[in-house]
């Protein structure tokens, strides 16, 4: 019965871990990544475009 | 301070960011049980904590020239550079959760990492409500810059050290080595380190912005 027990745990072991290659073969992961790079772009120019407003009025005063 | 005001490290920075949020999701990365694709996260959630450090550790360096030089420029630097570590402190505190929620059962499962990092951002918010607590602006800058000094130490202590003393179920903690062999491959390196400087820098970054909005207002305020 023991035997038995340390068996399964070790079968468990060798199972292979469950990652999503599926999501990825199939494609759409790029999807995802596109609209994360987007929003970061985004946000990235908004930024930029804060440091030259500030820059002008800095220049003012 | 030039520096802040130059172009070329802020697009280096985001093309930075670009690079391992395409490589963070695509690239391969070591398969592990319970973790699965979460192990990403360490892309995108560590990251904020560097920048936390980064522009933390900027807003010590500037409460210590402040005492130095009694200049009121470096405690503007300081407190910014504060305010937008508490920013990312938060960001990294709700993303930790999030993955925590999945991996370890919970949001809040009282492990030591969270309980001390908990007590770290109110160690800072603490920062925050004396600052504002005191009217008089040189005394106000100069307590606290002290207790700034005073709490970078004891926040290193508790997010960096305090919680490998004990069992902890955050990678890195509990006896764990932090980016070792058992969980970390150099397929994750060429990540993970582009993504800790390129973080720190966009931390940076929004910290000279507030510097300089804040500049601006104490200047206008000198004139009135």
């Amino acid at each position: 019965m023991l035997v038995l027990s340390f068996a399964t745990a070790f079968a468990q072991q060798k199972q292979p871990v469950e990652m999503a290659d599926v999501l990825r073969s199939s494609g759409k992961i790029y999807v995802v990544v596109t609209t994360i790079v987007i929003v970061f772009v985004g946000l990235a120019i908004y930024l930029f475009s804060i440091d030259r407003r500030l820059k002008k009025i800095e220049k003012e005063n | 301070m030039k520096f802040i005001y130059q172009t070329w490290w802020k697009v280096l920075a985001v093309v930075m960011v670009i690079y391992t949020l395409i490589a963070g999701l695509l690239l391969g990365v070591p398969t592990m049980p319970i973790l699965h694709e979460t192990i990403r996260n360490t892309y995108f959630h560590v990251p904020m904590w560097m920048a936390m450090f980064s522009v933390f550790t900027i807003s010590v360096v500037y409460s210590i020239k402040y005492l130095q030089t009694g200049k009121e420029e470096y405690d503007l630097i300081a407190v910014e550079s504060a305010n937008t570590g508490l920013f990312f402190f938060a960001i990294g505190l709700l993303t930790g959760m999030l993955w925590a929620k999945y991996t370890w059962g919970d949001f809040w499962s009282n492990d030591p990492k969270q309980n001390s990092a908990a007590i770290a951002f109110l160690l800072y918010c603490a920062y925050s409500v004396l600052r504002n607590s005191i009217d008089e602006e040189q005394k106000r800058a100069k307590i606290s810059a002290i207790y700034n000094i005073f709490a970078f130490p004891i926040m290193i202590v508790l997010i960096m050290v305090l919680p490998r003393m004990t069992d902890s179920l955050h990678p890195g903690n509990g006896g764990n080595p932090a980016f070792g062999k058992l969980d970390m491959d150099n397929r994750m390196r060429i990540v993970l380190y582009p993504a800790f400087i390129a973080w720190s820098f966009i931390g940076i970054w929004i910290a000279s912005i507030r510097y300089r909005i804040r500049l601006i207002e104490y200047k206008k305020n000198q004139i009135n």
